[in-house]
């Protein structure tokens, strides 16, 4: 299945996608800044999260939390997310609000800073605090969304820090932050807008002329720096954390291809092989057959420059102890190492993904997402139809050449949490001999 | 930026908004008993299968708690008599559907989405579940161990064991709402494959089997379907089963189990709500929209953007056929658990004492009107909402009533509904949280009297000292 696609550029630089679906009369509007915590300057971690926060604290010709009250009382949803690379915006609307979700994006995009005052970048410094303290700190394994990019990307890398960032950082960020952060990044040159569901071309094409035509193009943003990886991590990369836990869990990352390129979909049937669904080798192996694991999964990071990350990621069954957990899940790789995986297994992984897929583009916010992700990304939102025959154009023989060149002991970082009191010496000393910044 | 600040610019206006109904379904019945409920939307090539049972957590013998949900997971992971687990598994997947299966409170369900072209195999494999479960012992042995695993790492989960204890404080020792709907330590160990075999067969039978279908398919094609699969399955109807709903307590307690040095404070305040069907549904409904069901609801402003207390606080009503929580939740700094909850009961007090501003009702019924297409986008989604009329025995025109309904809510319908739902006597506290911390200040509040305990529910220390009560409210 394919969906319609349409694609033209303001002059100020803002790309635009449009996918119309009229089975229902709801509309998606979705705008992805290429911007993410990998722009963070040093001593400012956190930064792009804490201003996606301020971004619905109102602008120009919108107050404080006016922004959700408009939104929810023309009958929509929304939210944002901040990633690496990338933040986005997004909401679904009834196809008659349309013009309200542009115009709402559009003034932030282009009247922000007026609004800005330093008591709502203290509340939303004390908000983005509670929620560090909500989604990391105060929950069992919390901390691993810092611990592993820190484990497996190099000190100077930008995918090594804190995307939620420390708490001194974000106590740290000023007012001039916010101002020179959306000057620089924030522009329409440095924006995707997506549209999917249930509108006029012609009409859409007007409405986001209007809005957003005025706003001017940016100055240019810094470089990143090269960001390039060397194929494999050179070494077993090992961290020990001792944390408020009853059950050991291990998370073991490989490097693995960027997100886009031909071998990602190698990489990415690879992790549903091993950790998609229950039918996956490791939850048949380690949860079903062998009851070593209480769960196992595998993902992908996504990230699109330099080097992407494969997660597995493993629960130990009450009694197995954190050093046999880790030795059975290397020891299913090191199998599939050796013996390589069966075709069998792959068709399982692309029939499953595919159906996920289909499942997902049923609603136009997946529709918006994924168009913006693409156009964000390579400039080519119509690889969204591309990509299933992507994943249907993997063979057994891509995935076991994968798992050859990156699965090996040479390629392995692995973050493993045991309960604090239960520390092994052995592990908590290796941890210490393998020291990692 | 030249960003004229003086005077807000006009905001757009919306043209008419293009009609909408909730999809068409048509209810069939097969001789068996088994009821058909179809659903035919042809936006994508897909179908999503759900069949009900009545089977829910409710059903489970006392003692046994847990059953419910063993027997439903069991369903596909015990396998059947032809193929073990690990090949029903690699038969539904390597058709790319997607499958599970489980108990809630009112209903076993198990849900499948598949490509339509894949959709016959699928529902001849579905039947193969239902109709011949094996419960392999060993199956039964692991899922009863992952619960226990299950179980163990909610010791240290602060938001899960909030939960989970509130409802234990909140209900009657005796009712089944006092207990995990997964079951706990000590009924789930007792659950042996017999037991389960048992319930299966008084359970699941045809005459209380609702198979619903969503997506790109004709009824008559569903019932072709089902007839094939499911028509020469004999057996009757299982006897209807309640939960006991009545409250624990009619005066007010604090519960506080101890995590030390934990940085926040989850917190639970609530009393038992209203079931699914009582006939203030909307009012409540709307009234807890304003209350704390939306983003700019009164608790999460309150809480979240003027005070910058947590990340997100929200109350809500667990619809249940019985009486189901109404519970106020969020997560605090432990240094101000007692001015939360002052603000929260606080906001308790102001909707039930008066009435709500224009501005305020006409947020919350434009969002609940607004977005009802939004909530029906997949097949999967559609086929739940079907669900949702099967278990509470609602109208078949309840969806097309549902926003005239929402719209004829006034602010005296409102006021009315937290006066006689919103019970702020017998509300009870629970907070998981640093006990050194949050102790004393709870002390000072002055909530109602305090009871601490350790991260398995059991009271710490001996009789607790009777704590003055000045009451906040």
């Amino acid at each position: 299945m394919r969906i319609p696609i349409d694609t033209f550029s303001l002059p100020n630089g803002l790309f635009v996608t449009l996918s119309e679906d009229h089975t229902a009369p709801i509309v998606a509007v979705n705008l992805w800044y290429h911007v993410g915590s990998a722009n963070e300057r040093p001593g400012r971690t956190g930064f792009a999260h804490l201003f996606e926060h301020m971004l619905f604290q109102g602008s120009a010709d919108v107050e404080a939390n006016e922004h959700f009250e408009l939104v929810q009382r023309a009958g929509g949803t929304l939210n944002g997310s901040t990633w690496l690379e990338r933040t986005n915006y997004f909401e679904t609307v009834p196809s008659n609000q349309l013009e309200l979700a542009l115009w709402l994006e559009a003034n932030r995009m282009g009247k922000l800073l007026p609004a800005m005052t330093q008591q709502k970048l203290d509340t939303q410094r004390d908000v983005v605090m509670n929620e560090r303290r909500w989604s990391m700190d105060n929950q069992p394994y919390g901390t691993w969304m810092e611990k592993l990019p820190a484990l497996c990307f190099p000190v100077e890398h930008p995918f090594n820090h804190s995307l939620m960032g420390s708490m001194d950082d974000l106590t740290a960020a000023s007012l001039d932050d916010v101002a020179q952060f959306f000057a620089t990044y924030y522009t329409p040159d440095n924006a995707v807008l997506s549209i999917a569901g249930d509108f006029d071309p012609g009409e859409a094409h007007r409405l986001i002329e209007k809005h957003f035509g005025d706003i001017p193009r940016g100055a240019g943003k810094p470089p990143l720096p090269d960001m390039s990886l060397p194929p494999v991590f050179g070494q077993w990369k090992r961290e020990v954390v001792p944390d408020d836990v009853m059950l050991p869990r291990l998370f073991l990352a490989f490097r693995s291809p960027a997100f886009g390129t031909e071998k990602y979909y190698a990489a990415s049937v690879c992790g549903a092989v091993l950790g998609l669904r229950n039918g996956s080798r490791l939850r048949r192996r380690l949860v079903r057959e062998r009851q070593i694991a209480a769960d196992a999964s595998a993902f992908t990071y996504d990230l699109a420059k330099g080097s992407d990350l494969l997660v597995v990621d493993a629960t130990a069954r009450p009694g197995v102890s954190a050093e046999r957990l880790e030795q059975e899940v290397a020891h299913e790789i090191d199998t599939i190492v050796r013996d390589g995986i069966e075709a069998a297994e792959v068709e399982r992984a692309v029939a499953v993904i595919q159906t996920s897929f289909v499942s997902a583009l049923q609603e136009a916010g997946e529709r918006a997402d994924r168009l913006s992700l693409f156009a964000t990304y390579f400039r080519a939102p119509e690889l969204v139809n591309e990509e299933v025959n992507r994943y249907q154009a993997v063979t057994v023989e891509h995935v076991n050449d994968f798992i050859r060149e990156r699965l090996g002991e040479n390629n392995r970082a692995s973050l493993l949490y045991v309960a604090r009191e239960e520390t092994p010496v052995e592990l908590a000393n290796a941890s210490a001999a393998v020291a990692t910044p | 930026m030249s960003a004229s600040v003086s005077g807000k610019a006009a905001r757009p206006t919306p043209g008419a908004p293009r009609e909408y109904h909730f999809p068409r379904f048509e209810r069939r019945r097969l001789e068996n008993g088994i009821e058909l409920i179809v659903a035919p939307v042809t936006k994508l090539p897909l179908v999503t299968v759900a069949i009900l049972s009545d089977a829910g957590s409710v059903c489970d013998p006392a003692g046994r708690e847990g059953i419910a949900q063993l027997a439903a997971k069991l369903m596909l992971e015990g396998g059947t008599e032809k193929c073990d687990g690990t090949e029903l598994t690699e038969r539904f997947e390597r058709l790319g559907a997607s499958i599970e299966s489980q108990a809630d409170w009112d209903a076993a369900a198990i849900t499948m989405t598949a490509l339509s072209e894949h959709l016959a195999d699928s529902f001849d494999l579905l039947s193969e579940v239902l109709r011949t479960p094996a419960f392999r012992s060993r199956e039964v042995e692991r899922l009863k161990a992952e619960r226990m695993a299950e179980l163990l790492q909610l010791r240290t989960e602060p938001r899960g064991l909030a939960d989970e204890l509130f409802s234990r404080f909140l209900y009657n020792a005796s009712s089944r709402y006092a207990r995990p709907e997964g079951g706990d330590e000590q009924s789930v160990v007792g659950i042996d494959r017999d037991q389960i075999l048992a319930f299966y067969e008084n359970r699941y039978l045809p005459g209380g089997t609702t198979i619903i279908v969503a997506g790109d398919i004709s009824a008559d094609r569903a019932e072709e379907l089902s007839r094939r699969a499911f028509g020469s399955w004999a057996g009757g109807k299982p006897t209807r089963i309640l939960a006991d709903d009545h409250p624990a307590s009619h005066q007010r307690g604090v519960h506080i189990i101890a995590k030390g040095d934990a940085p926040q404070s989850e917190l639970r305040i609530g009393h038992v709500g209203i079931p699914r069907n009582h006939p203030d549904f909307f009012p409540v409904n709307v009234m807890n929209a304003v209350l704390g069901g939306l983003f700019n609801s009164r608790i999460n402003l309150n809480l979240r953007e003027v005070h910058g207390y947590t990340y997100g606080a929200f109350s809500g009503i667990q619809w249940r056929r019985q009486a189901g929580p109404f519970v106020v939740s969020t997560a605090v700094k432990s240094d101000i658990t007692d001015a939360a909850a002052r603000e929260i009961l606080s906001e308790i007090n102001r909707i039930r004492a008066e009435a709500v501003a224009p501005e305020e009702l006409s947020l919350a019924t434009s969002y609940l009107d607004g977005v009802f297409p939004i909530r029906f986008e997949t097949t999967s989604a559609i086929a739940a909402a079907l669900a949702v009329l099967v278990v509470h025995g609602l109208p078949d025109d309840y969806y097309d009533q549902y926003r005239t309904r929402v719209r004829g809510m006034t602010i005296e319908g409102i006021l009315e509904a937290a006066h006689r739902h919103l019970h702020t006597d017998s509300l009870q506290m629970v907070v998981v949280g640093d006990p050194g911390v949050v102790r004393p200040l709870l002390d000072q509040l002055g909530f109602g009297p305090i009871t601490l305990y350790d991260s398995s529910g059991a009271p710490l220390g001996s009789v607790n000292e009777p704590t003055t009560v000045r009451h906040a409210g």
